[in-house]
């Protein structure tokens, strides 16, 4: 294949993954910053979110209303058990940062095995809400990665907006920068905390939702996603929303190109080092503030 | 009077002792029955979670329909056989450290069962150190390579070297010259590897392009630019959960335009079903298949009796879920090594553990292994010095969303010569 379109096919495929990782990292980003909990359980809401997306479409007949309706139940579905997880388990560690760890390491192994146990071991696939190939002159493509990258850039303006213009935006803002002032102030923050763990949880699952009629669901799905948003996030700099978008873009366009150009192995090793590279000159991550 | 009370209540030492007698009671309770010495007892390595449980839920299917089978007919030498399932997670070193779960905690007679070659290689050494026959079906040429040592043989599936080496003049004489591999990043791939391009080359034909791709992968695309456009046929062989994303993304990639004949191995799309949207493109092509997932109009006298044993229906689904389909050429398998666990122990004139060496060298001593219900994917004739069995292989085309048988080869057409003797090896 020709230098062009192979460069066209690479930059297609690493959007693709900058954007549903963007979401991913967000809901990791937010849920740091906000509650300064280490979600290490985040990849499991990205495969819960892909679980629950199957149930629905089995549920409900034809392709399109089956992903619609997954696209609205399993983000709440998954919210609702992080709101369950954050009340049961981390409000009762006091949100201790080490305990926290440790829990959510429960937690993954939970969700994972329940997954096992309630889904199955097969990787089961739920359709796309259209079928749309692009013909190009060097190769087809799927038309609905294309629109997978228009509905994260959508979903992305939308969580921004939220936290910059809504009043629960500057409730969680404020519970960030100083959770005993914030409660002085009359904010309830354990409802800020759960509502904030259940938006972390969400958006992962909307992602999953969106790449789970590209990429089946799965209950070992969450361990690279999971890996790649702390890459991001810690690039990014934790808790900021622009950093992590920037992070997602690097990350995602350098994974497609590199390792189409090169190989998957090489494109990990230098995210990795550009991770390293960051804690040793940039600490708080690119567009993070001091802590 | 207050005497007599106290000395009627049990002290908390007389308590806690007999909560500890009740634990050491429970925990005993493997190594009273093995003392006993009832039956057989076989340790069967699952892939019950990680990247092979797909393959592991029907293996423990079928293990248990056979099992159901051998138990109605008397057992093994007139004695009742129980298996034990222990989750290996797919995993080298957990499958190391199964073994001597089995044999010490258990006190198994024999281990069956494992597929995944990085967890045969893994596992197989302490098989050896721990003396215990371990009775893999995993497909890969490490058996037959001299690899593995003298407790390991493959009687239950022929291995990739000699299946390739059977689908080879086939697909130069049908499907094209030049060929382009694509194949998972490990020891299985790299058997399809070395052995495909060299049997290519046998025939006078060609590899012009090897693509690995790692195990773990979750996405093809980017992958499939390395194709070479003037590849004629694109040889496929993929496993783990991914394998219908491979599948669907290369669809996707050759959309309507121009493509090679394309020519996989179902494993590929073991426990997918082939009408899945997305997989219309594979309508035409041709798999490798060991024992065919669609029952063939003119399939063996045995082939109704096995599918209804092993709850499978006729499309090689399960007979109450049609949409779990089931690893239906791989899992034969674990059916056939039991029937060669039964057939070497009462050769050997089994008894208990002490005659473990006596029953590997009875299993070294088979020779043929007829069809019948006892090996219902077909007759397969047994290398005592490698090892391995070898079998017939079935080539299928997709036609109307379903794999139709086209093509059977002979066993001659797998053998090649051999690379071991483990018989002339100590125990």
């Amino acid at each position: 294949m020709a230098f062009g379109p192979f460069l066209l096919l690479a930059v297609l495929e690493g959007l693709v993954s900058a954007a549903v990782l963007a979401l991913m990292a967000l809901g990791l980003s937010l849920v740091f910053g906000v509650m300064r909990v280490v979600n290490v359980a985040h990849g499991q809401f990205f495969m819960l979110g892909a679980v629950v997306a199957w149930f629905v479409a089995q549920a409900v007949p034809g392709a399109t209303l089956g992903w619609i309706a997954a696209l609205v139940v399993a983000p709440l579905v998954v919210a609702g058990v992080a709101a369950l997880a954050d009340r049961l388990v981390l409000k009762r560690l006091g949100y201790e940062p080490e305990a926290t760890i440790v829990a959510t390491i429960g937690l993954l192994y939970i969700f994972q095995q329940a997954a096992l146990s309630l889904f199955g071991p097969d990787a089961r696939p739920v359709e796309a809400p259209f079928v749309w190939r692009i013909q190009l002159p060097w190769f087809g493509y799927s038309g609905y990665k294309l629109f997978v990258v228009l509905a994260a850039i959508v979903i992305l303006l939308g969580v921004w907006r939220l936290m910059t213009h809504s009043r629960a935006g500057l409730v969680m803002r404020a519970t960030q920068v100083d959770r005993d002032t914030a409660q002085a102030f009359g904010i309830n923050v354990d409802r800020v905390y759960a509502l904030t763990f259940a938006l972390g949880a969400g958006l992962a699952a909307v992602a999953a939702v969106l790449i789970v009629p590209i990429s089946q669901a799965h209950y070992l799905m969450g361990g690279d996603p999971l890996l790649l948003s702390f890459i991001v996030v810690i690039i990014g700099g934790l808790g900021s929303l622009r950093g992590t978008v920037v992070a997602a873009l690097v990350i995602g366009l350098s994974d497609g190109i590199i390792s189409m150009f090169f190989s998957p192995t090489l494109a990990k090793i230098i995210a990795t080092l550009l991770v390293a590279a960051v804690l040793v000159w940039r600490p708080q991550g690119l567009f993070g503030a001091r802590a | 009077m207050t005497k007599t009370l106290i000395g009627l209540t049990p002290s908390r030492r007389a308590v806690l002792g007999g909560i500890g007698a009740g634990l050491l009671s429970t925990v005993a309770a493997p190594y009273v029955a093995r003392a006993q010495g009832a039956g057989i007892k076989l340790g069967f390595q699952l892939h019950r979670t990680g990247i092979g449980a797909s393959y592991g839920r029907w293996y423990e299917r079928t293990a248990q329909a056979a099992l159901a089978r051998i138990n109605e007919g008397g057992g093994i030498g007139g004695r009742p056989v129980e298996i034990i399932f222990e989750d290996d997670a797919t995993d080298p070193a957990r499958g190391a450290e199964l073994m001597d779960k089995f044999v010490n905690q258990h006190g198994v007679d024999a281990i069956f069962g494992p597929l995944f070659s990085h967890v045969v290689i893994g596992t197989a050494p302490r098989a050896a150190e721990l003396k215990v026959p371990y009775l893999v079906c995993s497909e890969g040429y490490h058996v037959a390579s001299g690899m593995l040592n003298r407790w390991t043989l493959q009687p239950g599936i022929t291995d990739v070297r000699s299946q390739i080496a059977s689908m080879a003049p086939w697909v130069s004489g049908n499907l094209g010259k030049k060929v382009t591999m694509i194949f998972p990043d490990f020891a299985f791939g790299h058997d399809h590897r070395d052995f495909f391009t060299k049997a290519m080359a046998a025939q006078g034909g060609e590899v012009i392009a090897q693509i690995a791709i790692p195990p773990t992968e979750t996405s093809f695309t980017r992958y499939f630019p390395q194709i070479p456009a003037e590849t004629e046929v694109l040889y496929h062989v993929m496993v783990g959960p991914a394998v219908l994303t491979f599948v669907k993304e290369l669809g996707e990639f050759y959309g309507s335009g121009a493509k090679p004949a394309i020519f996989g191995f179902i494993d590929s799309l073991e426990a997918v079903d082939t009408a899945s949207p997305g997989l219309e493109f594979l309508e035409g092509t041709h798999f490798w298949e060991a024992h065919n997932r669609v029952k063939p109009a003119d399939a063996g006298e045995h082939e109704a009796a096995y599918r209804a044993a092993v709850g499978v229906d006729d499309n090689g689904a399960s007979v109450s879920d049609a949409a779990d389909v089931a690893t239906y050429s791989h899992m034969f398998s674990t059916w056939e090594t039991l029937s060669v666990i039964k057939a070497g122990m009462e050769a050997a004139g089994y008894q208990g553990p002490a005659d473990r060496q006596k029953f590997v060298e009875a299993v070294e001593a088979m020779t043929v292994m007829p069809y019948s219900l006892d090996f219902p994917q077909g007759d397969k004739t047994f290398n005592g010095k490698t090892h391995q069995a070898f079998g017939h292989q079935n080539i299928s085309q997709v036609q109307g969303g379903k794999l139709v048988r086209v093509h059977t080869t002979s066993i001659e057409d797998g053998l090649y010569e051999d690379a071991v003797d483990y018989t002339t090896m100590s125990f």
